[in-house]
């Protein structure tokens, strides 16, 4: 069966703060297309300077991490990256190659 | 009293890995003791190698690495004459060890790490992947830290995938694998290495196996090792200011120039560094330093001072 269909793209960038247009510290790709693997490690130079750069180049912004309180007497514990924003594309692919 | 062949760490290497969470040792390791390692536990040319699990079994098999309970003193793990033995007795291995954990540490546990090329997975139908950023272990908010030797006995390419380890990570309390969205960090390092390097890292440094691309196979060995004693100027102090270091002029410094001071070492940022939790990692590393050098006032650039400043 051939015919066209729409598969997602989602990148991963995370902030250096909560606005958008902050630099880039770390990202992810995945790719629902299947035409590209990635894997951590697999690059040492962000796809993006920024999150507003991303938003320029077609990226739909779908989520934010929030910003939580600090719990008393946890103000300093550091762990998961903390600006995190999810992007999506939807690509156009042929039914049969997906 | 230490014996005259342990080579302990400098203060400017305590406060390297205070900062940082690392310490790399280039070819420490001599080119006989690589070898026989390498040929204890059956290196063969890939070509003669089966699978994944008949090599790993092979080896597992050999007394090449010794089954070794958790919690053995390091002095018993490994005997007399081994290549191993000779890994953690060598001056600045063991001067490392003991600067880190102390005399008579004990090991939690070791691993032969192999990578195999990318036609092991393939002709199961696996797509090779390089190893998901983690944490090992689990949630470890301890004050003391264990330490974990990577040693590489042979050299290492950019297409074996060495480990991949990212600076300034190890005082971040993460759950093990919950990382592993992370595909890319500023900053991260791949290990390209010459024959006989160790990597020296703190319990908590995020880390992952690379692709192994090329057509051989990796070897990294990995030792853990805990403390059994409080972890408080167990380095060559010698070099450490009789003094407290003054604190700094901040934020307007004119121009400044003792970019080596521990002060600074502790706040130098890593490229992935957030812009806020920047300033949470030099609190975390100043205190750090203070449990090492037994100092409760240290304190770097003030940031632990300002936020204890509660006049009576």
């Amino acid at each position: 069966m051939t015919g066209l269909t729409m598969r997602q793209q989602v990148l991963l960038l995370y902030l250096a703060h909560s606005a958008l247009d902050a630099a880039v510290v770390a990202w992810s790709f995945w790719d629902g297309t299947g035409k590209r693997e990635t894997m951590a490690g697999d690059s040492d130079e962000p796809p993006y300077g920024s999150g507003l750069e991303a938003l320029r180049d077609g990226w739909r912004l779908f989520q934010v991490s929030p910003l939580l309180p600090h719990a008393a007497g946890d103000e300093f514990r550091t762990g998961y990256l903390k600006y995190e924003f999810l992007f999506e594309k939807w690509i156009e692919v042929d039914h049969a190659s997906s | 009293m230490h014996p005259p062949d342990v080579t302990l760490l400098t203060t400017a290497q305590m406060a390297h890995f205070a900062a940082r969470g690392f310490l790399r040792f280039d070819a420490v390791v001599p080119e006989a003791v690589n070898r026989a390692f390498l040929e204890q536990v059956g290196d063969v040319p890939e070509s003669e190698v089966d699978s994944v699990m008949a090599h790993y079994g092979k080896v597992m098999r050999s007394a090449a690495v010794p089954v070794v309970a958790a919690g053995t003193a390091l002095d018993d793990a490994y005997g007399q004459g081994t290549p191993l033995r000779a890994l953690v007795d060598l001056p600045v291995v063991r001067g490392a060890i003991e600067s880190l954990v102390g005399p008579g540490s004990r090991l939690d546990h070791h691993f032969l790490h192999i990578t195999f090329p990318p036609r092991f997975y393939l002709r199961r139908e696996q797509v090779p992947k390089a190893q998901h950023w983690h944490q090992d272990s689990t949630i470890d908010p301890r004050r003391a830290f264990d330490i974990q030797l990577l040693y590489f006995p042979h050299a290492v390419t950019a297409a074996m995938g060495g480990t991949r380890f990212l600076p300034g990570s190890h005082l971040r309390i993460v759950s093990e694998a919950a990382i592993a969205r992370y595909q890319n960090i500023r900053g991260q390092q791949h290990v390209v290495c010459p024959a006989g390097t160790l990597l020296i890292v703190h319990h908590g440094i995020w880390h992952g196996g690379g692709m192994n691309v090329s057509e051989q196979l990796r070897y990294m060995f990995k030792i853990r090792l805990a403390p059994s004693r409080r972890q408080e100027r167990l380095w060559d102090t010698s070099d450490l200011p009789a003094t407290r270091e003054p604190q700094r002029p901040i934020f307007w410094t004119g121009s400044r120039t003792d970019e080596n001071s521990i002060a600074a070492v502790l706040t130098r940022p890593e490229p992935w560094f957030e812009a806020d939790t920047m300033r949470l990692e030099y609190i975390n590393r100043a205190r750090f330093w203070r449990q090492l050098s037994a100092d409760p006032h240290f304190d770097a650039d003030y940031w632990l001072t300002r936020i204890e400043n509660e006049p009576a």
